[in-house]
């Protein structure tokens, strides 16, 4: 699909308009739009405006630290970073996990999957799809949904607090636990904390099933408008267990094509740089990934909930896998390609998710003391896993005295990068040309940037032909910093 | 909610600088508690809401430092609009992680970032007057504006969280207990 928009032909004479920042995400994100004077759309961008630089500050640490480093990425997240980095560090110390650390580990990923879906469903994206796009901006928020839909809000608040439960449980703490370790983990399932989740779980799987009818609910009320509203066809690429079910913690590399061919299968993600590489562009600090065997112009995909949900043969947990079937069913049997599509899949996750801790709960294995195992010493190590947002690698390399000496991270919002700027030019073109822009209708553009629930935090990885100059003064209007860049993109102070 | 209720309500807004999320997601984690506070702020500019600028505020909460001229532009705005301002976790009280980059050249750090081969393509550094100038340093939000309190934990535990805040909505001097403080 050519990339009309992404760069207006004369950018002179056009107005500018920008939504900063973007809100009910996570992190820094903004839009900018290039206008004419008849309103009509000639360029719209999704930018990341945060740079942080972890590749560069994990140098010469010890490779041990990195994984509860990392989580510092994204405070939503964080267990997807400390276990893709843990499983590159399985790798360095030469073990796989005992099976029981396994277990725990993927005990603590579906309470993450569950509560990082339901905080994106109930308390950021839900007001979108039961106000209406263009309600009331006091109302679009969780305080709304609070007074509009009671219950629905107490449910999602339960169901994210269960699922940090679980991740409180198995690594000592909400956010930036510390349970996992190289080659396994530090700590067991207590049976009291195995009890207490017991209690529970029953009830959040039916509520995990009630909102997957919610959002099929609010679909098949419009499903016109919901099957087109900034959509597009694209390629998919997610990982998928060697039978081909859904795998949320370990798996080859499967993308497939807007046709529904296979691009590549099965791949050991060790060997993903072969597959994918990432190209920079100048005006956002996230990358662009791209399919290698099908350029840069043609080779982005889309990763994520909808991904894994149209990839898998299967999922591995009956109810949600009823669920997907009846989701397939509603597109006519084929894989779904609509940008709201992406709040469907994650409904289903999230009662994957639930039904994986309810069978995981029932395991004694989680009790065990055969935590770690430790093997010969490697200098690189690749961990990839699904993280809610899609698939999230980490490469490091290490030196003989332990400490990194290379890391390169590729982050799941970073693979939907293309398809995010291809949602909003899409909604662009739907709704905002040659209208009268209001808040309301700029909200449009929002709602398609959070059906992919960027984490921008995870994605932030320098100015202008002019010189330019900023001056940081401190409390008292002192100056703290100048700093200059140049023409040539050089920084003095 | 009738209008009365509305004004009497206590002004709060809040806002992720050069930080994780993670004192937000703990914010959250008051669970259920989180109706309760409903009931008792309002929500300015926040992540959670669609409020883009920070209006005239009661508490201003900051999480992260401040690691670009944006971010030194919205703590400002915080600054010149909240009566109380609150530093919440290291990143905002120290620089935390992100200040790890303190001690390296920031243009080392885009060229690891942006050039990394083999894997990336474009030969380029992001470059465009759309990105905020980044400083190359990352700076504790006290070093810039004026700092009423310091919250600290990374991320502080929810319950410390909501004693502190009910605390200042009450109109009482913030005490945590101690127990309720963890620096991990
Ligand atoms: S203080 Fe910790 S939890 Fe808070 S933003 Fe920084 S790294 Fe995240």
């Amino acid at each position: 699909m050519p990339s009309e928009l992404e760069t207006a032909a004369n950018p002179a004479n056009l107005k500018r308009v920008v939504i900063e920042p973007v809100t009910r995400v996570e992190g820094h994100g903004k839009v900018t739009l290039l206008l004419d004077e008849d309103n009509r759309v000639h360029q719209a961008r999704f930018h990341i405006v945060e740079f942080r630089g972890f590749e560069k500050f994990v140098q010469g640490r010890p490779y041990t630290e990195v994984p509860v480093l990392v989580q510092r990425l994204c405070g939503i997240c964080p267990v997807s970073h400390n276990l893709a980095a843990s499983k590159a560090m399985d790798v360095i110390v030469g073990a796989t996990p005992p099976p029981p650390a396994d277990k725990l580990r993927r005990l603590m990923h579906m309470g993450q999957m569950l509560q990082s879906h339901a905080l994106h469903f109930f308390h950021l994206s839900s007001p979108d799809l039961l106000f209406g796009f263009d309600a009331d901006v006091g109302k679009r928020n969780i305080a709304g949904l609070a007074a509009g839909f009671p219950d629905i809000a107490r449910q999602g608040v339960a169901l994210r607090k269960f699922g940090q439960e679980v991740i409180r449980v198995t690594s000592g703490k909400r956010v930036h636990g510390t349970g996992v370790i190289p080659g396994g983990m530090s700590r067991n399932l207590s049976r009291d904390d195995r009890d207490y989740l017991l209690k529970d779980i029953d009830q959040v799987v039916q509520w995990s099933l009630g909102a997957v009818k919610l959002i099929e609910a609010i679909f098949s009320k419009q499903p016109e408008f919901h099957n087109g509203f900034g959509s597009y066809r694209s390629s998919f690429m997610s990982l998928v267990r060697d039978d081909g079910a859904m795998d949320l913690y370990h798996g080859g590399l499967r993308a497939v094509d807007e046709q529904g061919q296979t691009i590549f299968d099965h791949v050991d993600y060790r060997q993903y740089s072969d597959y994918i590489h990432e190209e920079v562009k100048s005006w956002s600090y996230m990358k662009f990934p791209f399919i290698r065997s099908q350029g840069r112009e043609a080779g982005w995909y889309r990763v994520g909930p909808l991904a894994r949900v149209n990839n898998c043969d299967f999922i591995p947990t009956p109810l949600a896998d009823a669920e997907r079937r009846t989701f397939k069913e509603f597109g006519g049997g084929s894989a779904r390609h609509a940008t709201l599509a992406f709040h469907w899949a994650r409904m289903i996750e999230m009662l994957h998710s639930a039904e994986a801790i309810q069978e995981l709960l029932q395991d004694d294995d989680l009790l065990s003391d055969d935590l770690v195992h430790v093997g010969e010493r490697q200098l690189q190590g690749v961990g990839v896993i699904e993280a809610p947002r899609g698939t999230l690698i980490h490469d490091y390399h290490i030196n003989e005295d332990e400490q990194i000496v290379r890391a390169n991270l590729i982050v799941a919002t970073t693979h939907n990068n293309q398809a995010m700027n291809e949602a909003i030019r899409r909604v662009a073109l739907q709704y905002l040309d040659g209208k009268e822009l209001t808040e309301g209708l700029l909200n449009y553009i929002e709602v398609a940037i959070r059906a992919f629930d960027p984490c921008l935090s995870c994605a932030t990885h320098a100015i202008g032909k002019m010189p330019l100059e900023v001056e940081l003064m401190d409390a008292e209007g002192k100056m703290v910093q100048r700093l200059l860049k140049d023409s040539d993109g050089q920084y003095r102070t | 909610m009738n209008n009365q209720a509305r004004i009497s309500k206590v002004k709060i807004a809040t806002c992720s600088l050069a930080g994780c999320f993670g004192c937000h997601t703990s914010l959250l984690d008051i669970d259920e508690r989180l109706f309760d506070l409903l009931g008792m702020v309002e929500f300015d500019r926040s992540p959670f809401t669609d409020i883009k600028h920070c209006g005239p505020c009661d508490i201003g909460i900051v999480e992260g430092g401040v690691s670009n001229a944006e971010n030194a532009r919205v703590l400002r705005e915080f600054r010149d609009n909240c009566k109380v301002l609150v530093a919440i976790g290291p990143c905002a009280i120290t620089g935390n992680v992100p200040a790890l980059r303190n001690n390296i050249d920031l243009w080392d750090c885009f060229q690891e970032v942006y050039l990394y081969d083999p894997g990336t393509e474009g030969n380029q550094i992001p470059n465009d007057p759309e990105l905020p100038l980044p400083f190359d340093k990352v700076y504790p939000i006290y070093e810039v504006v004026k700092v009423d309190y310091f919250l600290n934990g990374c991320p502080p535990s929810p319950d410390a969280i909501w004693n502190f805040l009910t605390d200042l909505i009450e109109g009482r001097k913030p005490e945590i207990d101690y127990k309720l403080l963890r620096y991990d």
